[in-house]
């Protein structure tokens, strides 16, 4: 008779191996979270610098020998604001120290106090204590992230400089705050200047430019292929082909975008028009492959009911086998656009890669791209550019998110039963 | 070759690919009679039944010779539209496949895109109507809005023929339309196919003797492709000609 209760060693062999299965499972995910929570920790770590910035009060005459009370756009702000740093640290005397001493503030302090006075006419003629945005080396040795103990050989800042900062600090004229103009700003040679905004903006046109092509294209020819195509040699070729499609490297696709579309429709460079063109070359093929995956998923007997009534194929399709695919279909559809999102390298082929302060209007403007921006302040070399580079990962991050969980949601409202 | 057949098969072939599945079938099924379609897994009687509404059409490489003609209109002919002749003979398959919409939208589905009802009333009228042929208005009349695939087996099953009969067709044919369903379901949709042939011809596809017994006027036996034996149904079961027909509602080959 068989015995249930006592274990035989080829029982036990197989449950050691179930038990060992399990725990190879559990490391690669163990594995893979690790990698994963390194990688954002490192990026919110260096980006989260990014979102605060710091200012710096300083007393300016607004008296009438600066600024004309009838004129006040006239007055030379820029030289107001130098002629205060020289009264608050009079001991700069030469040269050399006062270029230093002006470098404390952003290069934009000019138009600063010049929005200042025009939204504040009840200053002129009185000494303001104005808040200026303070220069990126002033910030990043605020935020801890220039060691002061190296030799002042090695550091962009002088003692002396330092010691200004520390003054001011003391002082009680130096605030922290979150960094608005990050959002509101675009690209800057400054890095405390420097904002997302252009590039988030012509990401947004370039994806909308992306979707309005490849989506109505990518569900045409999906459906044409999966439910009317012959199923011949011919359309054999053609999913082959398009499945290659996918696989081919993004810069070629770049290439063709600047050889085609530039070159020869003369489209206007950098434009997320050509931009979006080039992407939805990319994000065809992901939307057809999976809009057929969809469409096959869709049980055949739908279509023989509804043929079966007397709807011709188009009503079949459309009526009945479409709508239960389409969530599979948008699924497909916001993976590529979110592949698209972050791609660089066909946009670097086609001019995206520009330094655009401007946000684009329209999608025949110059723009760039998040992951360009990222790339463009990746390699900028000021020091403060490096958190940027993080903060602009997060953005990017973000987006991703934002249309994983888009896509999540629609998934859930659109499913039915069958 | 009796005078009020409706549908009228003559040396059908039906091949697929190189495979021959129908070998030279000569049938005429009557009008307002239920004709059942019996005989042994792969004898091509499923493909006889699919041939009358040209669903065959939708498996590329099948091919149809020879005429099908139904009230003296040959339906393989160049001009003659599907999807008229589909509108004109329903099906009802061997899985209960109710659209993934309310049980009000399955129903107006048909007559809506062949522009039957004129009107929201008129619309009413005939999903009532077909839902009461169909012996289901009882159950479903105070949930018209919840979905179809909500409902048992055989309340699908019989929402499927409600479906097919509100298009008003002349001919409904069912592919072992009970195949899926439990013995009191089958009740149900048996008595549901007696009273329906008053208004419809019915051909239907059927792995049960019995259920052929119950049901039907005609009998047709199938085997290997051929057309071994019809007539009525008394006749096929108590005293077949055909000694292959005698095995097989004896039990012995099938």
């Amino acid at each position: 008779m068989t015995d249930f209760i006592t274990p035989s060693t080829q029982l036990k062999s197989r449950k050691s191996a179930e038990q060992r299965f399990r725990w190879y499972g559990r490391g690669a995910i163990f594995v893979s979270l690790a990698f994963l929570v390194v990688m954002v920790g490192s990026i919110l770590y260096k980006g989260s610098g990014a979102f605060t910035t710091t200012d710096v009060a300083i007393v300016v005459d607004l008296g009438p020998d600066a600024v004309d009370p009838a004129n006040p756009q006239d007055a030379r702000f820029e030289k107001i604001v130098k002629d205060a740093l020289k009264a608050r640290f009079p001991e700069a005397t030469k040269r050399a120290d006062r270029r230093k001493l002006y470098g404390l503030v952003s290069n934009d302090a000019g138009f600063e106090l010049e929005r200042f006075v025009l939204a504040n006419p009840d200053a002129i003629g009185t000494q303001a204590r104005v808040w200026f945005r303070a220069s990126d080396d002033f910030d990043i040795l605020l935020k801890g992230t220039v060691d002061r103990d190296v030799d002042e050989s090695e550091r962009r800042l002088s003692d002396q400089e330092i010691g200004w900062i520390d003054r001011l600090v003391a002082d009680g004229d130096v605030k922290r705050g979150f960094n608005w103009s990050f959002f509101t700003n675009g690209d800057s040679r400054e890095p405390e200047l420097a904002g997302i905004l252009s590039a988030l903006v012509g990401s947004a046109l370039t994806l909308l430019v992306c979707f309005c092509f490849s989506f109505p294209v990518g569900i045409l020819a999906a459906i044409y292929l999966e439910e009317f195509a012959p199923k011949n040699r011919f359309s054999d070729i053609i999913e082959v082909n398009i499945n290659n499609l996918a696989a081919v490297p993004s810069i070629v696709f770049g290439l063709l975008g600047l050889s085609m579309l530039l070159n020869t429709f003369g489209m206007p460079r950098s434009s997320p028009l050509v931009g979006g063109l080039v992407l939805s070359l990319m994000t065809l093929p992901t939307i057809i492959i999976a809009a057929r995956a969809s469409l096959r998923a869709v049980p055949p007997s739908i279509r023989e009911a509804a043929l079966g009534m007397g709807a011709s194929p188009v009503q079949a399709t459309f009526h009945h086998v479409a709508p239960l695919a389409l969530p599979g279909i948008l699924t497909g559809t916001i993976v590529g656009m979110a592949q698209a999102l972050g791609e660089t390298a066909p946009l670097l082929m086609i001019g995206m890669v520009a330094f655009i302060v401007d946000v684009p209007q329209s999608i025949l403007e110059p723009a760039t791209a998040l992951p360009v921006q990222i790339f463009l302040w990746a390699d900028a070399p000021e020091r403060a550019f490096l958190e940027k580079t993080s903060a602009a990962i997060i953005v990017l991050l973000l987006s991703l998110i934002t249309m994983n969980l888009l896509a999540i949601v629609l998934r859930r409202r659109f499913e039915k039963r069958f | 070759m009796s005078k009020t057949a409706i549908i009228s098969a003559k040396d059908v072939n039906v091949f697929y690919g190189e495979k021959q599945a129908l070998d030279k079938i000569n049938l005429d099924i009557p009008e307002n009679k239920v004709t059942s379609l019996i005989g042994p897994s792969g004898c091509g009687k499923s493909t006889f039944l699919r041939s009358i509404n040209r669903m065959n059409d939708l498996v590329d490489i099948c091919r149809v010779e020879g005429s099908i003609t139904i009230k003296g209109q040959d339906i393989y002919a160049p001009e003659v539209d599907v999807v008229a002749l589909r509108a004109k003979v329903g099906m009802v398959f061997q899985k209960p496949n109710p659209f993934p919409k309310s049980i009000y939208e399955n129903v107006a589905y048909g007559p809506k895109i062949h522009g039957l009802a004129k009107s929201k009333t008129d619309m009413d009228e005939i999903v009532e109507w077909s839902l009461i042929k169909a012996g289901l208005w009882k159950e479903v009349k105070d949930r018209l809005d919840q979905p179809g695939t909500g409902l048992s087996g055989g309340q699908q099953q019989r929402l499927c023929i409600a479906r097919t009969i509100a298009v008003k067709p002349q001919v409904v044919l069912m592919d072992e339309p009970c195949s899926a369903l439990d013995p009191i379901a089958t009740a149900i949709i048996e008595e549901l196919i007696d009273e329906l042939r008053s208004n419809f011809t019915i051909v239907i596809v059927t792995h049960s003797m019995q259920q052929a017994a119950r049901v039907s006027q005609r009998t047709a036996f199938f085997h290997l492709g051929e057309l071994v034996e019809s007539g009525s149904t008394k006749t096929i079961f108590t005293s077949p000609e055909d000694e292959r027909t005698q095995n097989y509602i004896m039990g012995r080959i099938g």
